[in-house]
């Protein structure tokens, strides 16, 4: 396959996902959603409005029963549990609203966790160091245990953690929530940029219309059910 | 991988982890303990007479008397003659034999009359013969050699008079006044009966109760003085007992089979392993009792350890939200909290070893000197990795519980827990 093509697969499909708990009206109904390498992509949905569901679906955390997720051409629904896992140690980077780290490990360990699960990263503890000067957390603090930094340097190690694979999409959930406006700020900037880098696509999910700023895509859920393409 | 983060997770939790360590540690330790002292009490039990091949006494059963003759418990139903005793000793087969005469007690510490054969064949233990810790053994009538607890518990030395009673109970009414009998030897510590013994010569029993009729005191007038004694004939003319052994061991249950068949008086040869066997069977119930009263101590330790475990998930339900984010199959933390108990059960056997060692070492002296028991250091034993590997088994198995409801929880939460 040639870079050209390559291209030319989307990052992350969506086939006529439809998903629902057992007993209950569909929660999900999303028939077509295309995002091209590099795309980032703002959602903006307010609670119970299933983000929360779709965003473990896109992980693969969750099984998709109906319809089908690509990820970077690779279809969720014929892979097994144990595949998604491995599947998703190498290709997917994930930021949560906050406590994103474990806390007895220390940064740098936190960060490598990745390396544990995923297929062999190439020289993935230097690109550990790389990532965190990067995202400007001091090498004085790589040593310590991850829960004796701020809420804001914990994000930042998240985003390193996310982004050592060089995954091909990158999910966060609201991971500024925990911020003030200041770091809030900083945090985008940096996370944008490093995805940019990586060549990583970013589903960014979100209640707070504020964060749109920063993404030339958008869609908010009802959108994403109509199938709308986000331009 | 899954080890260092096991690692660096018990010891983010370590004041709990400590607790649980320690709980466990008490109750493998104990069981250990009592696994040990099992095997010590069975080996020292089994080892109390050695290298005797027959033990005759008067027909009665062979518990019986194996436990008045060895183990000093419980009384003769009959006594038996001297001259029969002379003619066994005879025998072709007979290699040596021991005479012995009970009955009579000091301060509570039973008294055997026998002779200097006693000193010259009873064996224990691994075929050790006994030893004089002090003095020698008795050359005149009313001369003692005391086993060393008696000595220790009544605080005798050597040249000290001491008075025996008739009768075998620690308080006695008929005290043997007027022959008081010196200490001339100590014997040295066997962990056996013998340590709990008076030995005296037959003669001794029988001077002391010359005079005496149908097992009262003489009347007054009639009593016959120590020096008076000396002068009569002092061969007695029964015993209660003898240990035989035999030139060969294959002539055994010959020797026996003819000794239960002796015209003379109605005997009972007993072959003092299989007595020790029967009377242990006997025993063991208890510690099998024992043993298992260990077993629940240790399964309600574990049921405690896993009840903190599951009252501990909730805290731990955003760390394994972060493993599975980065890719861990929800299988990991399932093995993540087993391999935790595993750590701790391991550490715990660990120390619970140390501890026993430690504690035996440390107690060693104490054991011997006061209550005559010899215990070996070392408390492993065949079974013992049987044991450990059980106590593995059971952790693993209840820790499965917790185990499997995080990996359920795992499964079903996904990466968004709400906190």
């Amino acid at each position: 396959m040639s870079a050209h093509t390559d291209l030319k697969i989307p990052a992350l499909e969506l086939k006529s996902l439809v998903f629902s708990w057992p007993g209950q009206a569909p929660l999900l109904e999303i028939p077509q959603l295309q995002l091209a390498q590099g795309q980032h992509l703002f959602i903006y949905g307010s609670s119970g409005s299933g983000k929360t569901t779709l965003l473990n679906l896109l992980a693969g955390i969750y099984p998709c029963k109906f319809g089908d997720i690509l990820i970077a051409g690779q279809s969720m629904a014929a892979l097994s549990a144990a595949k998604r896992d491995q599947l998703r140690a190498s290709s997917i980077g994930v930021v949560f609203q906050q406590l994103n780290l474990i806390p007895y490990l220390s940064v740098l360990q936190n960060v490598l966790l990745v390396s544990a699960f995923a297929k062999k990263i190439p020289q993935a503890e230097q690109r550990a160091r790389y990532l965190l000067q990067k995202l400007g957390l001091e090498q004085q603090l790589w040593q310590a245990p991850a829960n004796q930094l701020s809420v804001g340097q914990q994000q930042r190690v998240a985003i390193a953690r996310a982004l050592l694979s060089q995954p091909a999409l990158l999910i966060a959930d609201e991971p500024t929530s925990a911020l003030d406006h200041k770091h809030r700020d900083n945090f985008m900037q940096l996370m944008l940029s490093e995805a940019e880098l990586c060549g990583t696509t970013v589903v960014f999910v979100s209640h707070d219309p504020a964060l749109r700023a920063y993404f030339k895509f958008e869609l908010d859920m009802e959108q994403l059910h109509k199938g709308v393409q986000p331009c | 991988m899954l080890m260092q983060l096991a690692r660096a997770s018990l010891w983010n939790r370590k004041g709990t982890v400590l607790m649980t360590v320690i709980s466990l540690t008490i109750s493998i330790a104990l069981l250990l303990g009592i696994d040990h002292i099992r095997h010590e009490a069975k080996s020292s039990f089994t080892s109390t007479v050695s290298g005797t091949d027959l033990i005759v006494g008067a027909r009665s059963s062979q518990l019986n008397l194996l436990l008045y003759s060895v183990f000093r418990i419980g009384n003769a139903t009959n006594n038996i003659g001297w001259q029969n005793y002379k003619q066994v000793k005879t025998h072709p087969q007979v290699a040596w034999s021991i005479p012995l005469s009970l009955g009579d007690s000091h301060r509570g510490y039973r008294v055997i009359g026998t002779n200097e054969d006693y000193f010259k064949f009873y064996q224990y233990g691994e075929k050790q013969p006994l030893k004089l810790a002090q003095g020698k053994v008795f050359a005149g009538v009313y001369q003692a050699v005391l086993g060393s607890v008696v000595a220790q518990k009544l605080g005798y030395q050597l040249g000290e008079q001491i008075i025996l009673s008739h009768g075998v109970g620690s308080v006695s009414f008929a005290q043997h006044k007027d022959k008081p009998f010196e200490v001339v030897g100590i014997l040295a510590a066997t962990g056996t009966p013998v340590d709990q013994s008076v030995h005296i010569p037959l003669e001794g029993i029988e001077a002391i109760h010359l005079g005496w009729q149908g097992g009262g005191m003489p009347a007054p007038g009639r009593s016959i003085s120590a020096e008076q004694s000396l002068a009569m004939d002092l061969e007695p003319k029964v015993i209660t007992a003898y240990m035989l052994g035999l030139k060969s061991k294959m002539a055994t249950f010959a020797v026996q089979r003819q000794l239960n068949e002796f015209k003379g008086e109605p005997l009972s040869a007993i072959l003092p392993g299989v007595a020790l066997a029967e009377l242990w069977q006997m025993l063991s119930m208890v510690e099998n009792m024992l043993l298992l009263i260990t077993v629940l101590v240790i399964v309600a330790t574990l049921v405690g350890i896993v009840t903190t475990l599951l009252a501990g998930l909730k805290e731990r339900q955003r760390e394994m939200a972060i493993l599975r984010a980065v890719g861990a199959p929800a299988s990991t933390v399932f093995l993540l909290i087993e391999l935790e108990l595993l750590l701790m059960a391991l550490l715990s056997i660990g120390s619970a070893f140390i501890i026993l060692v430690a504690g035996l070492w440390g107690f060693r002296e104490l054991l011997a000197s006061q209550y005559g028991l010899f215990i070996s250091i070392n408390p492993w034993h065949d079974q013992t990795g049987i044991l450990l590997a059980a106590v593995l088994g059971l952790t693993l198995l209840l820790g499965a519980i917790p185990a499997f409801l995080a990996y359920r929880r795992a499964l079903a939460s996904g990466l968004m827990v709400r906190l």
